[in-house]
């Protein structure tokens, strides 16, 4: 009688066992799909992400989209006047960038401000100096940066300060696209290092 | 004029990470704040802000707040609060200073509080301290000197790794020297 319960006790603990693995097999297939999908295939409606724009570069020439065409490229939205998120990104992305070496010189970085009242061609190529050549610096007129901003679905408003002064909120986000101009992933500011050199490196790669 | 003697003997013997007093004013027995680590980055060319960061204890029995402040390199400071939510990155003045608990820490750092320089009349350098000063409703003014950390820096580590020796690199090289190590 006993024997019997015992065996029975330990049958359902072995059952018990086997569920158990099941969702953990199950939960670590999840995460890997995920993880592949973040790093590898292109992003659920890549295709109509980015869009037409005419800008202005560091140097002050006029900067088609066309230009975009066929080249892998990493885009983001930003201000000179920003304390952390802007300047450490660039900081970030230059890191990267001396990383993979020459392996990303077919790889332009852009860093489009939101701040074009401010963000003069000469002030963007000023600060710009402390990071790699390989990034560019992106401004125009309001139109120009309001169609860019739109093109991208990039959040960006004034915020005032004392002093008649102002700030800004932005996305931070990175986008990174392969040379079908899909946007092929992201760049995020919570991300490690890690992941992000992996996600630069696949692009550079996979041109 | 003693206590003001040993706030200044403690604010030279203790150098960068300054631990002084807070000078409680008549009527408050018990305001007092401690400053840790208050630091700073070398920001890119021609940038007309940056931020500066400390970690900050109330080590008195009621409630304090730190409103603002001065440093020697920006027109004003503002305190403020940077968040993250959806990939946008927010940024705003605290109204009312931050709130710090008697006997609770709070850290300002990347991402989080810290306190804007607006209006920058000088770029920060490393191995040459920017000389401030904090104010708090209830332990009034502090004197600070933030340490100045490499551009990018996202901590100030030990406080001393940071300054000196790398300084006349240059801007495209001195950045090597940080995070490598983490
Ligand atoms: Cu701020």
């Amino acid at each position: 009688m006993a024997a019997r319960t015992l065996l029975s006790r330990i049958r359902l603990a072995l059952w018990g066992l086997v569920a158990l693995a099941a969702f953990v097999a199950g939960a670590l297939l999840l995460g890997h799909l995920q993880e592949a999908a973040r790093q590898g295939a292109s992003l659920p409606g890549a295709a109509r992400f980015g869009g037409d724009f005419e800008l202005v570069d560091h140097n002050g020439q006029a900067f088609s989209s066309e230009a975009l065409k066929g080249k892998p490229h990493a885009i983001f939205f930003g201000f000179t006047h920003c304390p952390d998120i802007c300047p450490t990104t660039l900081f970030e992305i230059t890191k990267h960038l001396e990383e993979l070496g020459p392996k990303a010189n077919g790889l332009k970085v852009f860093f489009v401000s939101v701040d074009p009242a401010r963000d003069t061609p000469e002030h963007l190529k000023n600060y710009l100096s402390a990071f790699d050549s390989r990034i560019t610096g992106l401004t125009g007129t309001q139109e120009q940066v309001a169609r860019a901003i739109k093109a991208y679905r990039v959040f960006a408003e004034k915020v005032p300060t004392g002093d008649d002064d102002y700030t800004m909120n932005h996305t931070a986000i990175v986008y990174l696209f392969d040379g079908q101009g899909t946007l092929a992933s992201t760049l995020s500011w919570e991300e490690d290092e890690k992941t992000r050199l992996a996600k630069l490196t696949r692009l550079a790669d996979r041109g | 004029m003693t206590n003001k003697l040993s706030a200044a003997l403690a604010l030279v013997l203790t150098g960068v990470a300054m631990v002084a007093p807070g000078q409680a004013r008549a009527g408050d027995q018990a305001a007092g704040v401690k400053i840790e680590k208050p630091w700073t980055r070398v920001t890119p060319p021609g940038a007309k802000v940056a931020a500066g960061f400390m970690t900050i204890t109330n080590t008195g029995s009621q409630a304090d707040r730190l409103v603002g402040g001065s440093v020697s390199l920006a027109k004003r400071i503002e305190v403020h609060e940077m968040s993250m939510k959806d990939g946008v990155m927010r940024m705003n003045e605290v109204a009312n200073g931050i709130e710090i608990a008697p006997g609770a820490t709070v850290v300002l750092k990347p991402g989080g509080y810290h306190l804007m320089f607006l209006g920058l009349t000088a770029a920060p350098k490393q191995g040459e301290p920017v000389k401030g000063k904090m104010k708090f409703e209830k332990a009034g003014e502090m004197a600070v000197e933030f340490t100045v950390a490499p551009l990018g820096a996202k901590s100030i580590g030990d406080g001393d790794k940071m300054t000196g020796g790398h300084e006349k690199d240059g801007m495209d090289h001195g950045s090597h020297h940080m995070n490598h190590g983490k």
